[in-house]
Parts: structure tokens; C-alpha cells; sequence
């Protein structure tokens, strides 16, 4: 592949992925395309697998079949070390932060450096200050994880995951549980990383009005596959229903607001009908 | 169900879970390498599981050492041999009850300690976050606490026998009136250095396992509270079984 035609191939190619997990379909055919450089949400409803996908991309789970790529290499295919080499390029953001509750914020942010890289002290003093300097934190970087509001340690886990400038940044619901400021803060840090240091974003979340203000396309996924695709202002006109009632929040439609059951009448009479 | 099949079923749960522990044990030998090159990770563990247990041990230790210093003076008093209290205690201490008691101790402090601090680091994801960051959990968490506990096991119980005793010398020769000298002199009279191997490699023993099932607990929990509350549970009641089982089998080959 030449250089040219590699930078245009999209970062993440997923075709006719499949994936089961405790005897229930969670993937049935799932295909998607991340373009370089852009910040693309999955959305859709909850328990639909947007996590399971991203585990998928970091290697953590494998899928039954189909093909999933990362930057041209199919990810199941690589050995440990290969895995661990792509690793190095991406950076998650965990729902719940993820942050090692033992060490302070600068070491948290400090860890896959000193990890990973030989770098003197001082200079990995640096970084992370400029690190924490860019989510607002430096202040903060000798409290301890349990010291932080959900917004602090999610900006916190923001600084730890693009510490190592990746190319692939990927974001698991990174507005649930956050209050309007937090929320605010962490959309602008998402488009800023994108805009300013050209990463991939790849944003999984169910919040679509916050995340339509800063996405280039988005995917919704519902029953294992992709039943939408588009810019946010496409999804809004989408000739699906479903794809409607999910950006709209309509609490009834094609996604029942009712759990399967029997007949509402049938269980409380016992089975007679007065 | 009727109770050969459930009896049949429990034991292919049991060979099953031996073997998922001896997969266990051999990922960690595979990380072991990650774990020479940063060996502070692992003092830092012999500080956890054994600096920290010092107190537990060493009040224990003394009781212990008291109690066989009156139960031994009691039984050595009705066959008028009471100067052999010394020796009685030391090889009670070195050869069983030292490795036995420190091992369970352990398992109770720092087993549950290991297994709930792994088991809430799973169900918090910082496990998921360190293998994303492409550093390999086992390597960082798994293996450094599998050998501090197992490097700290031994050295609890040379304490615990020492303060054991002292426990028994307090008891015997300071309250019942057993003569200082012969005390220790019957102590060095009778106790050879196989007695003292035997608690040694007991010691060890109980210390791999231990540490190794307080660590796989943990690392395999359920990540969820109640998960992580019975892993913590089966810690302490495997890890008893176990040093007791492996007690009697180690006894019978050294004897």
C-alpha cells in the first residue's frame, strides 16, 4: 500500500463482525468505518455492546468471526507482543476512569511513561505537568483519586490515556454521571485533542445531544448491527423510525418501552378477564 | 439430584479449579521476567503482606507460645519431666504448629487483603485500563504479590517461633518454676537442624500457596461487590483446607 493511499484508509475497519458473549448475540454482522483524523460516536441503546466494540479494538476480547482492523492489522490475528506494540498507539478512557487508586494523580498520569519509556525524571515531570496543564489539573497532581469528583477523574483519565500522544483515542461514555460543567469541559477536551493533535476519536455514548454538537459521523447500533450512519444532522432526518426515536429520546416506538411479557391482564387476574 | 452426582459433579468443579490455578501459577512464571527487572514491586509487597502482619503474628505468636508453655508443663508435671518443657515447645512450634498457624494467620490478614485489593481493581477496571496501556497486569500485579506473600510466609514464621518461645520460657520458667537452664539446654539437646527444615519447608510450602490462591481469588473474582466478598470468603477457607491437607502430606514424607 502506498503511503498515500495508507493515510486515506480509514483507521478502523470492522466487516460482518460477530461476537457472542454467554450464549447471547451481541454482534450479528456488525460493519463500520472510522476515517483518520475524525471524531466518530457509536451510539445507541444501553446493553447494545458499544463497550463490548471497544474491547473488540483493544484486543481484550476476540470475535467469533468477521474482520476488525486497526490501522490495517487485523487484531485478532496478532501475537501478544504485536497487540501490545498497536496498544502502545491508542489510549482509552474508561466509563468509570479506570484511575490506580493508589497512586496520586501526577503518578497516575506518570505510569505509562515510566512504563514504558526510559525518560529521566525530570523530563516525565514535564510531560505530565503539560498533561494535566491541557485537562486543567495541574493543581491537582498531588491529590488522590479518591480526593476527585467523577469530572476530576475523568479529565484525570483523559491526561493518562493521550500521555503517550497515541493516534487512536478511544472514549467509553465519557459524559455519564457528569454534571453540565464536567460535561462541557470534557466535549471541548475531546474536540481539542482531535483538533489540535489530529487523533482518531472514537466516542462511545448514548447522550447524542452533546455529542451531535462535536461528532463528523456517527454510527447507531441496535440489535448487533449498524441500523444508522450519517453527521449528526443526517441521523436527525433518517428515514428509520428506530434511528428516529433514538436521536429524538422518544420513550415509545419500534424500541418498545414495554420488556417482553405476557398479557398485562392475564398475570394480574390470574387469567381471568372481568 | 442424587449424591453420587453431586458428589461426581463437585469433584470435576475441584480438578477443574486445580487446573485453572496451575494455568494461573504458569502465566505468572511467564510474567516473572517483567517482575526481576522492577524487584522494588515486590519489597513493596513483602512490606504488605509481611511488615504489616508483624503485630497479628507476634501477639499470636506469644499466646501460642503461653499456652504450650502451660498445657506442656501441665502434661511434662504428670511424668515428673518438666525440664523437658523447652524442647517439647520448640518442636511443637518449628515443626507444626509455627508453619500451620502463621499460614492460616496470613491467609486471614493478608489473603484477604491480596484478594479483595486484586478483586477491586478488576471490578474497577484499572486491571482492563494497565492492559490497554499494553503493561501486562500479571506482570505488574499478579506476580509481585504472589511473591512477596510467599517470600514473607517464611519470615513470619521464624518470628512467630521465636516469639512462641519466648512465650512458652515466660510461662514454664518464669511463672511455673522450670529451671532456666534446663530449658534451653534440652531445647539444644533435642531439636536437630531436620527439625528445623521441616518447618522450613513447610513454611514455604504454605507460603507459594497461599499467596498463589489469595492472588488467583482475586484476580478471577466476580467484578461485582458480592463477587469480590466471596472471593475474599473462598481465600480463607481454601487457603485452610489446603495448608492443613498439605500439612499432613508433608509431614508423612519427612518422618
Amino acid at each position: 500500500m502506498s503511503a498515500i493511499s495508507a493515510a486515506m484508509a480509514p483507521m478502523i475497519e470492522v466487516s460482518d463482525l460477530r461476537y457472542d458473549s454467554a450464549g447471547r448475540r451481541i454482534f450479528a454482522g456488525l460493519n463500520l468505518a472510522i476515517r483518520r483524523g475524525s471524531i466518530t460516536a457509536i451510539m445507541g441503546p444501553s446493553g447494545t455492546g458499544k463497550t463490548t466494540l471497544l474491547r473488540l479494538i483493544t484486543g481484550q476480547i476476540r470475535p467469533k468471526s468477521g474482520q476488525l482492523k486497526v490501522d490495517g492489522a487485523e487484531v485478532a490475528s496478532l501475537d501478544r507482543r504485536e497487540l501490545f506494540r498497536l496498544r502502545r498507539r491508542m489510549g482509552m478512557l474508561f466509563q468509570n476512569s479506570a484511575l490506580l487508586t493508589d497512586y496520586s494523580v501526577f503518578d497516575n498520569v506518570a505510569f505509562p511513561v515510566r512504563e514504558h519509556t526510559a525518560l529521566d525524571e525530570r523530563l516525565i515531570r514535564t510531560l505530565v505537568l503539560m498533561k494535566l496543564q491541557a485537562v486543567g489539573l495541574r493543581g491537582a497532581a498531588d491529590l488522590m483519586p479518591a480526593q476527585l469528583s467523577g469530572g476530576m477523574s475523568r479529565r484525570v483519565a483523559l491526561a493518562r490515556a493521550m500521555v503517550l500522544d497515541p493516534d487512536l483515542l478511544l472514549y467509553d461514555e465519557p459524559f455519564s454521571g457528569l454534571d453540565p460543567i464536567s460535561m462541557g469541559m470534557v466535549l471541548r477536551l475531546i474536540k481539542v485533542n482531535n483538533d489540535v493533535l489530529g487523533v482518531t476519536s472514537v466516542v462511545v455514548t448514548h447522550d447524542v445531544e452533546e455529542i451531535s454538537r462535536i461528532a463528523d459521523y456517527c454510527y447507531v447500533v441496535s440489535g448487533g448491527q449498524v441500523i444508522g450512519a450519517g453527521t449528526p444532522a443526517e441521523l436527525g432526518q433518517s428515514d428509520s423510525a428506530m434511528v428516529r426515536q433514538f436521536m429524538s429520546g422518544a420513550p415509545d416506538g419500534p424500541v418498545p418501552f414495554h420488556y417482553p411479557a405476557a398479557a398485562y391482564e392475564t398475570q394480574l387476574l390470574g387469567g381471568q378477564r372481568s | 439430584m442424587n449424591t453420587a452426582s453431586f458428589l461426581s459433579r463437585r469433584l470435576i468443579e475441584g480438578v477443574g479449579k486445580l487446573g485453572a490455578v496451575g494455568w494461573f501459577a504458569i502465566g505468572m512464571l511467564a510474567a516473572l521476567p517483567y517482575v526481576l527487572r522492577r524487584p522494588a514491586l515486590v519489597v513493596q509487597q513483602i512490606h504488605n503482606a509481611g511488615v504489616l502482619s508483624l503485630v497479628i503474628i507476634m501477639t499470636s505468636g506469644f499466646f501460642v507460645g503461653m499456652v504450650i508453655g502451660l498445657q506442656g508443663y501441665d502434661a511434662f508435671s504428670r511424668l515428673r519431666q518438666e525440664d523437658l518443657l523447652g524442647a517439647g515447645a520448640a518442636l511443637t512450634l518449628l515443626k507444626e504448629l509455627g508453619p500451620v498457624v502463621t499460614a492460616l494467620l496470613f491467609a486471614g490478614r493478608a489473603g484477604t487483603a491480596l484478594t479483595a485489593e486484586i478483586g477491586l481493581m478488576r471490578a474497577t477496571d484499572q486491571l482492563s485500563a494497565m492492559e490497554v496501556m499494553a503493561i501486562d497486569p500479571m506482570g505488574r500485579i499478579a506476580v509481585p504479590r504472589w511473591l512477596g506473600g510467599a517470600i514473607s510466609v517464611p519470615l513470619l514464621t521464624a518470628v512467630f517461633n521465636s516469639v512462641g518461645i519466648l512465650g512458652a520460657y515466660f510461662v514454664g520458667v518464669r511463672l511455673m518454676g522450670v529451671d532456666n537452664g534446663a530449658f534451653w539446654s534440652q531445647m539444644q539437646e533435642f531439636v536437630e537442624p531436620a527439625d528445623v527444615w521441616e518447618g522450613v519447608i513447610k513454611s514455604a510450602v504454605f507460603g507459594l500457596v497461599a499467596s498463589l490462591i489469595a492472588v488467583f481469588e482475586g484476580y478471577t473474582a466476580e467484578p461485582t461487590a458480592e463477587g469480590v466478598g466471596l472471593a475474599t470468603t473462598r481465600t480463607v477457607v481454601l487457603t485452610s483446607v489446603l495448608v492443613l491437607i498439605l500439612d499432613y502430606m508433608i509431614t508423612a514424607l519427612l518422618l
